[in-house]
Parts: C-alpha cells; sequence; structure tokens
C-alpha cells in the first residue's frame, strides 16, 4: 500500500476508517487494487458523475445534460450518488462530504469490493493496458487515457471549432455501441501486407488449382480427372473472391472498421478513436452490471454486519441497505438480484446441492432437506466472480426455486390493453427473457459486411435480428452518421415487422425497401 | 503573497477541484442546444400556454423531450422484460418511471422507458429574448423623456491600487509574467512567476447615470357573455407574452388590469384572468376607465403607456362606438406609445368593432389592430402589436 499512498485529501478519522474497512476486507479474502478515496462535496459528486467519474474528459454537452439533471434530482431531494468508484489501477472512489460515518463505511465496504471485481473478472482484462514488469499487476492508468482524450481533442478544438469537433463527437457517439465485446481478447493481427506478397510470389509457380501429387503419368487422370480439378478450381475462386472482398467476414466492431477505413480528416479520426477506446473501457461495465453490484453488495452487507457496525450503527445501516435493494414498482433492481443469486450460489455449495445426483432428484423432500456439508459456498463465489459475465452467470445459476422465491416474471406489452402486462411466471420464460435484455448488453448485433456494395464503394451493415425490430427512427438517424463518417451511402438489411428490410440513407434521403 | 503558478496536475485531490469550471463549459453547450430546441418549437409553447401556467418567480420549466444520441437500439414496444413483485399473469405493471439513478450505470435489465421528458429552467427574460428573435421584433425605442436617471457602479477598468478583494488575478499574472520575462528572470523549467507590488492590478469602478425608462401596461379585456372559456384564454396567452417582452425591454413595468362589460373596473391580474361575467358590452367604459388612470397616475411625460384592449368585437351601439373612437382621438392614442387592439373570434359576437376602428382610424400609426382567429394566430398577433418596435 504504502508505495501507491499518494496524497489525498482524506482526513484522519476517514483515513483509520479506510484501514479498519479494509484489513476487514483482506480478511475474507478480497483482493483488490490499491485504492484512492477521495471526499467530494455534491456537486463536485454531480460532476464527476457527470464525467462517468473521471475528473477530465473531452469537452461534449451531454456531460452538461447528465450534470445539469443530476444536480436537479439532488436539489429536489429525489436520488442522491453515495458512492462512485472507477476502475483504474489505482482505483479512485469518492465520498460524499457531510454523509454520516456509517454511510462512509458502508460505501468503503462497498467499493473494495467494486475494485476486487475490476481486478479479478476476467471481463475487466479488456481494460488492461499491458501490465507492470516489475510487479505483473496490470497497468490500467485510465484517468490518464481520458484526461489525455480531453487534452487532444480540446487542442482541435482550437484549431477547428468546437461546433465541427461537438457535432462530430454526437455523430460518433451514434455508433458507440457498434463495437465487438470480443475483439480486446482476440490475439494481435498477423500483418496483412506480408501475406499479399506471399500470394503474389507464389502464383506464379502454383500448380494448377488444387492438384494432387501424381507420382506415375499415367496416372495423371485417374488421380485429377476433370471434374475434380474443375470444382477444385471453383472453390478456390471464391475463396480468393472472398479474401478480396473487405472486410473479409462480417465484423461487430464497425468502429475499428471506420477507423481503418473511412475517408477521415486527422481530427475526425483522433475523435472516432477517443470515442471507440471509451467505449471498449466501458463495455465491460455494462456487461456485469449485476454481477458487480451483486458482489459489492454482498460484502458491503457482510462486512458491515459481521466486522465492522457497532450495536449503534446497525438500525442505521440496516435502513440504508435496504434503500439500496428495494425493488420499487416492480422493476428489477441489479442490486437486489445479484446479491440474492450469489447468496443462493453460495448456499447450494455449501449444502452440495450441485451435480448429477442433485439434477436427477425429484424428490420434492429429500430436495429440501438436501445437505451434504459440503462447505464450498464461499470458494465456488469466488470462482464466479472471476469466470462469468451477466449472461453465463444467469445462464447457468438462475433457477426455477429462485424465480418463484424472487418472485419474477416475464413482462411484455400488450397490444389489446395498450399496456405493460406480466406475461408469465414459469422458469423458461422468465429465464429468456431476462437473458435476451441482458445479451450484448441489451443492444441489437449489427455487423459491417460490405464496404464496397455494388462496387460503388458503399457501405452495408447486416442487422442480426431476434426477434425485435429496430427503433427505425432512430436507426435512421445512425444512418445519417455513417454516411457522415464513411462518405458514402450506407445501408442496413434487417428485419421490420417479419419482413427482410432494407434501410438506406444516400446523403439526401432515406429509403426503406422489402427485400425478396 | 503566495507565488502564482499555472495550474499543474499535482494530483487527483487538485484535480477534482479545477473542473468545475469546465462542466460548467459543457453545461453552457448544452443550454444553447436547449434554446435551439425552444426556438424551433416555440410556437407549439407559445400557442399551448402551458408556460403560463408553470410560471415561478423568475423561471420557466419548460417540458422538452429527452435529448438523446441515437443509436441502434430495439423498438420499445416487442421488448418487455424481466421484473420481480407480486401479481398474476395478465395483471398491468406500473409505468415506472426509467430514471436510472445508479452512478455509472447504463444499460440494464429491465425495460427502457417510453418518452424522456426532461425539463429545462429558462428565465422568462431569456424566453422573452428567444420569442424576440423568432418574431424578429425590433428592440422598443423608449420616448424621448428621459428624466429620471439613475446611479449604477460599473467595473470596467483597471488601477494599480485598490483592495486585494479587487485584485484582478490574471492581469497580475500576465504582468508579472511580463517583468520576469523582460528581465530575464523567468525560468521556463520552473514557471514560477512571483508577483511584486508594482505588479499588482485591481479593478476599478465608474459611477454612470442611466437614463430609466418607465412603462405601464394597461390590459383591457371585455368579459361581457360572449367572451367564452377559449377566448379568454387566448386573451391570457397573448398577454402573458406580450408582458414577458416588455418586460425584458423595461426594467419597472407596471401593469393594469381592466376588465369591462356595460360597466368597467379595475381588477387584479388574478382576477383579470379568472372572471367571467356576463352582460351587455360597452367599450367606452374601459376606455374612459383608462384615461382616468393615465391622468391621475402616468403622466405621458414621463411614462411610455401601452394600452392594450381585447374583446370579441360585438359593442353594444352605434353611438358607444363613436363615443370610444373619440376617446381614443383626443386622449388615449395622444398619451400612449401604441394602443393595441386585439379581437378575438367568438361564435357570438358580430367583430364589427375592429371595422369600425379601421375605417375611422386607420390612418393613424399609433393604432395598431389585429384579429385573432384561434391559438394559432396569437403569434402572429403578437408580431402585428409589437413589430413596430414603439
Amino acid at each position: 500500500m504504502a508505495r501507491h499512498d499518494l496524497a489525498t485529501v482524506l482526513p484522519p478519522y476517514l483515513r483509520d476508517l479506510q484501514q479498519e474497512v479494509e484489513a476487514h476486507a483482506r480478511s475474507f479474502g478480497l483482493d483488490f487494487f490499491p485504492t484512492l478515496f477521495e471526499v467530494v462535496s455534491y456537486d463536485q459528486m454531480n460532476e464527476l458523475a457527470a464525467y462517468g467519474g473521471f475528473p477530465v474528459r473531452y469537452p461534449h454537452w451531454r456531460f452538461g445534460m447528465e450534470f445539469e439533471q443530476l444536480s436537479k434530482s439532488h436539489e429536489y431531494g429525489l436520488s442522491k450518488i453515495y458512492e462512485m468508484v472507477i476502475n483504474n489501477n489505482p482505483s479512485v472512489a469518492y465520498l460524499l462530504e457531510g454523509n454520516s460515518i456509517v454511510d462512509q463505511k458502508l460505501v468503503m465496504a462497498h467499493v473494495f469490493a467494486h475494485v476486487d471485481f475490476f481486478k479479478n473478472n476476467y471481463c475487466f482484462k479488456a481494460t488492461n493496458q499491458g501490465v507492470d514488469p516489475r510487479t505483473g499487476e496490470p497497468v490500467r492508468k485510465w484517468i490518464d487515457a481520458m484526461a489525455n482524450h480531453g487534452a487532444t481533442l480540446r487542442r482541435w478544438v482550437d484549431r477547428v471549432g468546437i461546433e465541427a469537433v461537438e457535432e462530430f463527437i454526437d455523430t460518433c457517439l451514434s455508433l458507440e455501441n457498434l463495437i465487438d465485446p470480443q475483439k480486446p481478447f482476440h490475439p494481435p493481427r498477423a500483418r496483412e501486407k506480408k501475406s499479399e506478397f506471399e500470394l503474389l510470389d507464389g502464383d506464379e509457380t502454383l500448380e494448377p488449382a488444387g492438384r494432387l501429387r501424381v507420382d506415375r503419368d499415367y496416372m495423371k487422370d485417374f488421380i485429377n480427372p476433370r471434374e475434380f480439378l474443375e470444382s477444385q478450381q471453383r472453390g478456390l475462386d471464391a475463396e480468393r473472391a472472398k479474401a478480396k472482398r473487405v472486410p473479409e467476414r462480417p465484423d461487430r466492431d464497425v468502429l475499428g472498421f471506420l477507423l481503418e477505413h473511412a475517408p477521415l480528416e486527422r481530427w475526425e479520426r483522433d475523435v472516432l478513436w477517443a470515442v471507440r477506446t471509451e467505449a471498449y473501457y466501458f463495455w465491460p461495465q455494462m456487461q456485469t452490471k449485476i454481477m458487480n453490484e451483486g458482489w459489492a453488495s454482498y460484502w458491503h452487507s457482510r462486512l458491515m454486519t459481521e466486522k465492522i457496525c457497532d450495536d449503534g450503527e446497525i438500525i442505521e445501516y440496516a435502513e440504508r441497505n435496504a434503500g439500496v435493494m428495494e425493488t420499487a414498482s416492480g422493476r428489477l433492481n441489479p442490486y437486489k438480484l445479484g446479491v440474492e443469486l450469489y447468496r443462493h450460489i453460495e448456499e447450494r455449495w455449501d449444502r452440495g446441492q450441485f451435480g448429477p445426483a442433485w439434477e436427477d432428484c425429484d424428490d420434492l423432500e429429500a430436495r429440501r432437506s438436501w445437505n451434504l456439508n459440503t462447505g464450498l459456498g464461499r470458494k465456488k463465489i469466488f470462482q464466479v466472480r472471476a469466470l462469468y459475465n451477466d449472461v453465463t452467470f444467469i445462464d447457468e445459476f438462475l433457477t426455477p426455486d429462485f424465480v418463484a422465491e424472487q418472485k419474477m416474471y416475464a413482462f411484455g406489452y400488450s397490444k389489446r390493453n395498450d399496456r405493460f402486462e406480466i406475461e408469465s411466471r414459469t422458469f423458461a420464460d422468465v429465464k429468456e427473457k431476462l437473458l435476451f435484455s441482458i445479451t450484448n448488453a441489451g443492444q441489437p448485433f449489427v455487423r459491417v459486411t460490405d464496404a464496397n456494395l455494388g462496387n460503388r464503394g458503399e457501405l452495408m451493415l447486416a442487422h442480426e435480428h431476434q426477434g425485435i425490430d429496430l427503433r427505425v427512427d432512430w436507426a435512421r438517424e445512425v444512418l445519417q452518421a455513417l454516411v457522415r463518417v464513411w462518405r458514402r451511402p450506407v445501408e442496413i438489411h434487417t428485419v421490420l415487422e417479419n419482413k427482410p428490410a432494407t434501410l438506406r440513407f444516400d446523403g439526401r434521403e432515406h429509403v426503406q425497401r422489402l427485400r425478396a | 503573497m503566495p507565488a502564482l503558478t499555472a495550474a499543474s496536475s499535482a494530483g487527483a485531490a487538485t484535480m477534482v477541484r479545477w473542473v468545475s469550471l469546465r462542466i460548467d463549459q459543457d453545461q453552457a453547450r448544452f443550454k444553447g442546444i436547449v434554446r435551439g430546441k425552444i426556438r424551433q418549437n416555440l410556437r407549439r409553447y407559445v400557442s399551448q400556454g402551458e408556460l403560463t401556467g408553470k410560471r415561478g418567480k423568475d423561471l420557466v420549466s419548460i417540458p422538452l423531450p429527452h435529448i438523446d444520441i441515437p443509436r441502434f437500439r430495439y423498438s420499445d414496444r416487442q421488448q418487455g422484460g424481466v421484473g420481480q413483485g407480486p401479481g398474476e399473469p395478465g395483471s398491468p405493471i406500473g409505468p415506472g418511471d426509467d430514471e436510472d439513478g445508479e452512478g455509472e450505470g447504463r444499460g440494464k435489465a429491465g425495460k427502457e422507458g417510453a418518452e424522456h421528458t426532461i425539463e429545462v429552467d429558462v428565465t422568462l427574460d431569456e424566453l422573452a429574448g428567444i420569442l424576440g428573435e423568432e418574431l424578429a421584433l425590433p428592440d422598443i425605442e423608449p420616448r424621448g423623456k428621459n428624466k429620471l436617471l439613475d446611479q449604477k457602479d460599473r467595473y470596467v477598468g483597471i488601477r494599480r491600487v485598490g483592495p486585494n478583494s479587487l485584485r484582478h488575478f490574471k492581469r497580475t499574472y500576465k504582468q508579472a509574467l511580463l517583468r520576469q520575462i523582460s528581465t530575464g528572470t523567468y525560468d521556463a523549467r520552473h514557471p514560477i512567476v512571483v508577483p511584486t507590488r508594482d505588479d499588482m492590478r485591481y479593478r476599478s469602478w465608474k459611477t454612470q447615470e442611466e437614463p430609466v425608462a418607465n412603462a405601464v401596461i394597461v390590459y383591457m379585456m371585455d368579459v361581457s357573455g360572449s367572451m367564452g372559456d377559449e377566448q379568454k384564454e387566448i386573451v391570457r396567452i397573448e398577454s402573458f407574452w406580450i408582458d414577458a417582452w416588455l418586460r425584458k425591454q423595461y426594467k419597472g413595468l407596471e401593469t393594469r388590469f381592466i376588465i369591462h362589460d356595460a360597466v368597467a373596473r379595475e381588477v387584479t391580474r388574478d382576477v383579470f384572468f379568472r372572471t367571467r361575467e356576463s352582460g351587455g358590452t360597452m367599450i367606452s367604459s374601459a376606455y374612459k376607465l383608462a384615461a382616468k388612470l393615465i391622468e391621475d397616475e402616468f403622466s405621458p411625460a414621463e411614462w411610455n403607456i401601452y394600452l392594450f384592449h381585447f374583446s370579441d368585437g360585438d359593442n353594444w351601439s352605434v353611438d358607444d362606438t363613436t363615443m370610444c373612437i373619440d376617446l381614443l382621438k383626443t386622449t388615449l392614442l395622444p398619451a400612449s406609445n401604441v394602443f393595441c387592439y386585439g379581437q378575438v373570434e367568438s361564435p357570438y359576437g358580430s367583430g364589427q368593432f375592429i371595422k369600425d376602428l379601421r375605417e375611422r382610424l386607420g390612418a393613424d400609426a399609433r393604432l395598431v389592430t389585429s384579429e385573432i382567429r384561434d391559438r394559432d394566430a396569437i403569434i402572429g398577433s403578437i408580431k402585428d402589436f409589437l413589430g413596430k418596435g414603439r
């Protein structure tokens, strides 16, 4: 810790608290980056929240809008931000000035669990900027990265003007969700140039396509009959045609594709690059909302009730905790769902309620009293927090018992009654709806499929339709943004009302047509 | 005197302190966008009158559609989601406001709400400014009686002595920097700039005398039986905007309200907008009262006087109309900057009065008449009235 003991404005009594909470957290096995706490006033807190937790971001009006809304809802007493923590190494967390001691303890306990999650969950490995060779710890200097984006963009603002830059940021933000979350885990791509040359060299000496080796001349026509050779040739031609296509195969990283291939000015490239980098940074948090908040809530409740609170504080803590866990007007609360699911898992693995014997047991009474005293619960939840994301977490650990116990339901829009209604309480329906709403963080899958559509340099995207249409008015505006970047007509293939449809924008007008 | 240094990123703690300026810039640009949106939708706001009810002291809350950045996303209706709580299949679920209150929270399990709206606070002054720009209303030139003077201190200059509370930080810094560079003591690698006594600069003020233009608006409304609720609503909305614009032009604006059917009386603002009487109509009664009001309280030599009269144009008799025109000719028109007559169309009235006015007094530039057919015509009528800059 000492090495990272940077200057903070934390007053001594809070520093003592931090040391106490930190020691308790470590004693439970939480493993976190060094964490810096800072005390901020409520308007600073709102400002930081508007900037997504970072003290410096690029200039953009939407931060101002966020700030205005946060300030207003704070002033009206509708909401109050208690806690904020940044995925950074060292992590930075903010405490609200003037909060009670119990609140500060709660926030600290919550924060250490978040930081443990940032450090250990595999999704967040995508935010590593390398590894420190001395300590082996991941490098995550995202405060610096964000500040650098800010500095770069501000310099461009000085040259080309705030209107131009801000308008282009708007454009890029419209495309912000068009990234490929798997990409950070791909091995670095081999240099393409080299293979192109090899192909050229090879072509001259290459045997006619796909011919099998013939040792005896008279066997030639038997080993390589004409039909075989022709089919081989066709396959090869198709392969080559594919290789010539850009992109080679449909690419979900539309932002990356544009960065590489769109005719951008230098300043535009810098803007797009910053927006894309930040989109990749924030993605893991969207992928693990339930798990991350659940994990933090699980540990703040254990730390507070078992270690930290004294008798006089427990009521205040319970009240605060209840506020965080409430599920108002039937909405799903990720804090509540997450914490309950971790507890469910812990209990199951403590009692040995897993494996084939458990799965095959149909006797209700036996299941209810099932207890093998395996005591693996703690170990299991630590493993879960490292290896799962929201989708796999729900997919693997949501059980019918849990759905019934938590009174979960699936709802949908009823055309007949013109309102949202509860549709079902069956396990399969609830699980399917829930999984759908968190798959790809609730965003549609869109890929760039062709950059030279009709040999006219037009861009084609494809939406992988999974039962729900795109919102058309917004899709049109996104197409406008794409045309702004690509500078040629752009179209997207999707499905509207069960019919294959194409939305197209050529820079002047929108066209919507059905495809055969 | 502490050393002044250029802001350095000495650590996160200080960073938090100086970014408060940064969000101000972002917020200012957001407000610029909001102003643009208000301008786009101004006609709707003006004609719906939804603002007039939402008035605080100086601020007006305007509901705006949430300004979102469009993305590829699912349409709401088909989606649905998962919730938690009691209820049978088929029972409706609460609309659930969808504000996402949790810190960095985006993309969450749950339903996306319908259209968001946000409320933006705008000062009435600003709103009037937008209205003025949109309608290309000229600034009003007060009549040349600038007898009333007001004293005001303005900080316009710089001097070398003064109290520390008025120290001009930037100028002082520049001066010190200038001195250090010119004497060669400035070191770019250690850019510490220490001001001396001679470098200090302070703000200084001048006392200016400003002419004050006083103005009074007298609103007169016909509340006879033929004026229905809709007609009154139109008058209400229109006078709200006229009020807002004139208030922007004059600091000490007085407003007076007169209602009349067969007799006229002065009332409060509240009564003006709420009453519904039912009687005959004698417009002259209101004009007489207005003339008396001007004589007693608002000398035309010192006041800019604006008279607005709204009616459905159905006067009691030809004689009364003649009397009105005489009154206008002899007293009201000479005393006022402008006399505006707005005729609201009602299903009952003949609407003769406006024709009489135009026929008999149409040549007089101080008289402005306007017909207000429905709510959509309000904005045009405001332009008729105030478009001359008198």
